[in-house]
C-alpha cells in the first residue's frame, strides 16, 4: 500500500491490521508523553481545499504525535486563491520534500489525480462525493470496539446518501467485515443508480426508516446506527421540501431513539446538524458514540500514517 | 548391507539446531535469575518485569511466578513493544507494533526489569531505554536475558542472564518458548 485513496486500496487483512495498529495507538491517548519517535524526521502535509475541523486535527495531531514534522496548507491563504492550479500547488508543496500528503478536495477523484503528480503518499481525507476512507475505517473500528466482530451485524445507514463519501466508503469496508447493510434515504437523495450496486455489493435499501429500525426491514433489528450530515453546501437543488420534513422523515428523533435497544451505537461523522438529521436527545445519549468517534479517527489516523510512512516507503505494508 | 540412506546422514540434519538449552535448563535459569533478581533487590518491593516483544514476555511471566513462588506475594509485571523505537524502522517494510501493557502502579521510581530472549547486538535494549524514557522515569533498570549470544554493537550489556553462548555471527541462535512456539528449547544452527 502505497497510497490510502480508497476502501478499495486495502484488503481485508490490510483492515485488521489497521484495527490493530489503531488499539496500540489509542493506548499512547492515555499516556503522560504522547509520543512515538516512528516518524522522526519525515514530513507530513495537510493540503485542505475545503473546511474541515475534525479530519484536519486529527491528522495534525495523528502526525504529531507521531513525531512527524505536519504542515497545514489551505485553499483559504494559499496561492490557490490567486489562481494556481492544482497540480503547480501540489507539486510547489512536493518540491519541499514532502513524505505524505493528506489531501481534502471538493472535486471526486482529485487525491487519485494528485497520486499520479507526486512520489510522496497520498491519504485521501475526503474527495468531493467519492471516497473518505479514514472515516470509515474509523467507524468500523468503532463498531467493532462496541459490538464484536461485524460478522453478520446490522448497520443501518441513514440520510443524505446521495452527496455522501462517508457512504460510499462506509459501504466497501463494512461489507468487507460481513457487515449486513441497510441504507436509508428519502428518494430525492438516494444515489442514482443504487440498485444495481446495491444488488451487487449486497446491501438493502429502504425508504422507510421507522421499519427499518423497527426491525421490520429485510435486514431485522439494527446493531448500529449511523446518521449523515444533510450537506447543504453540495445541493444545488431542492432535495426535501423544508428541513421539518426532513427530520419527520429521516431525522433520528426522541420517539425514533425510544425505538433502538439501549445498547445500539448510534453514530455519526460529524459535524453534526442538531434538530435536523439527529435531535439532541439522540446525539448526547449514552448510546451516541460520536466522541468515541473522534478519539478512534486519531488512533486510525495514527495506524494510517505509521502504515504508509515508517517503514522503507519503497516496500509494501508487512 | 544397509541402504546408503541409513548409512549417510542427511547434509541437512548434520547442520541442524544443536540444543544448547532444555525445558529444564530454561527453568533452572529463570530460577537462577529469580532469586539473582530478589538478592539484588533485597526483595520484591518496586520490582517491576517488563517482557519485551515477543519471547520476553511468556519470560518475564515466568520469573514473576517464580519470584511469587518465593515471596509468597506477587510482582509487577507487563509487557513493552520496541517496534517504533528501533533504529531500523526505515531499512524494512513497515513492522507490525505490539501492545505495551505497563502495571497498574506504572514504573515510576520504580526499579524496572527488562526480559528478553537473546541479547545480541544491544539495539532492541537501546530502543527499549528509548521507549521507557517515554513512559516514565523507572528509578533504576536492569536487563534480564535468557541467552547472552554476544556480538554488542553498542554500550550495553546484562545485569542478569540466563546462559553466555559464545556463537559466530553466521550463527543463528533460536529461543521456542511453550507459550509462543509450543516447546521449551534454546538451539542454535
Amino acid at each position: 500500500m502505497k497510497h490510502l485513496l480508497s476502501i478499495d486500496d486495502l484488503t481485508t487483512d490490510d483492515i485488521h491490521e489497521l484495527f490493530e495498529t489503531a488499539a496500540d495507538m489509542h493506548d499512547v491517548q492515555g499516556r503522560e508523553v504522547k509520543k512515538l519517535p516512528a516518524l522522526r524526521g519525515r514530513t507530513v502535509v495537510n493540503m485542505f481545499f475545503e473546511d474541515s475541523t475534525r479530519t484536519r486535527s486529527s491528522f495534525e495531531i495523528a502526525g504529531k504525535w507521531l513525531s512527524a514534522d505536519v504542515i497545514n496548507v489551505s485553499a483559504k491563504g494559499s496561492s490557490t486563491s490567486k489562481g494556481e492550479s492544482l497540480r503547480d500547488t501540489v507539486l510547489t508543496v512536493c518540491a519541499m520534500g514532502v513524505d505524505g500528503l493528506v489531501i481534502r478536495h471538493p472535486a471526486s477523484g482529485a487525491a487519485l489525480q494528485v497520486s499520479q503528480w507526486v512520489d510522496a503518499a497520498v491519504v485521501n481525507a475526503g474527495d468531493g462525493m467519492h471516497e473518505h476512507p479514514t472515516q470509515a475505517l474509523l467507524d468500523a473500528y468503532t463498531l467493532q470496539r462496541h459490538l464484536g466482530s461485524l460478522e453478520g451485524r446490522h448497520v443501518a445507514i441513514v440520510g443524505d446518501l446521495t452527496h455522501s463519501r462517508v457512504f460510499r466508503s462506509n459501504i466497501q469496508c463494512l461489507t468487507r467485515l460481513g457487515a449486513r447493510v441497510t441504507v436509508v434515504a428519502p428518494p430525492t437523495l438516494m444515489p442514482s443508480g443504487i440498485g444495481a450496486w446495491s444488488a451487487a455489493a449486497g446491501f438493502e435499501t429502504s425508504y422507510d426508516l421507522d421499519e427499518v429500525l423497527r426491525g421490520a426491514g429485510a435486514h431485522g433489528a439494527a446493531d448500529a446506527v449511523m446518521m449523515l450530515r444533510v450537506q447543504r453546501e453540495r445541493m444545488s437543488g431542492a432535495f426535501f421540501p423544508s428541513p421539518r420534513e426532513y427530520t419527520v422523515g429521516y431525522g433520528l428523533t426522541r420517539d425514533r431513539l425510544a425505538l433502538l435497544k439501549p445498547d445500539v451505537p448510534i453514530c455519526h461523522p460529524g459535524p453534526m446538524n442538531r434538530g435536523l438529521e439527529i435531535a439532541a436527545d439522540a446525539a448526547d445519549a449514552a448510546q451516541s458514540v460520536v466522541l468515541e468517534q473522534v478519539s478512534s479517527g486519531l488512533a486510525i489516523r495514527m495506524a494510517v500514517l505509521y502504515h504508509l510512512l515508517a517503514g522503507d516507503t519503497r516496500g509494501g505494508m508487512a | 548391507m544397509p541402504a546408503p540412506d541409513e548409512t549417510v546422514p542427511d547434509p541437512a540434519t548434520v547442520r541442524a539446531d544443536r540444543t544448547v538449552l532444555d525445558a529444564r535448563d530454561i527453568s533452572r535459569a529463570l530460577t537462577r535469575i529469580s532469586h539473582e533478581l530478589l538478592e539484588r533487590n533485597k526483595g520484591a518491593t518496586d520490582l517491576v518485569l517488563l517482557g519485551l516483544h515477543t519471547r520476553g514476555v511468556p519470560l518475564a511471566k515466568r520469573i514473576a511466578e517464580k519470584i511469587a513462588a518465593v515471596e509468597g506475594a506477587p510482582v509487577a509485571v507487563g509487557e513493552l513493544d520496541v517496534t517504533m523505537y528501533r533504529d531500523d524502522l526505515r531499512s524494512q517494510p513497515t513492522r507490525r507494533a505490539h501492545k505495551t501493557a505497563l502495571p497498574p502502579g506504572g514504573i515510576d521510581e520504580k526499579v524496572v526489569v527488562l526480559v528478553d530472549d537473546v541479547l545480541f547486538s544491544g539495539r532492541t535494549i537501546r530502543a527499549a531505554l528509548d521507549a521507557l524514557a517515554d513512559l516514565g522515569r523507572p528509578g533504576a533498570v536492569r536487563l534480564a536475558v535468557l541467552v547472552d549470544r554476544g556480538h554488542r554493537e553498542l554500550p550495553i550489556r546484562a545485569d542478569h542472564v540466563g546462559k553466555n553462548l559464545p556463537s559466530a555471527l553466521a550463527e543463528r541462535v533460536s529461543v521456542r518458548l511453550a507459550e509462543v512456539d509450543g516447546t521449551d528449547e534454546v538451539t542454535i544452527s
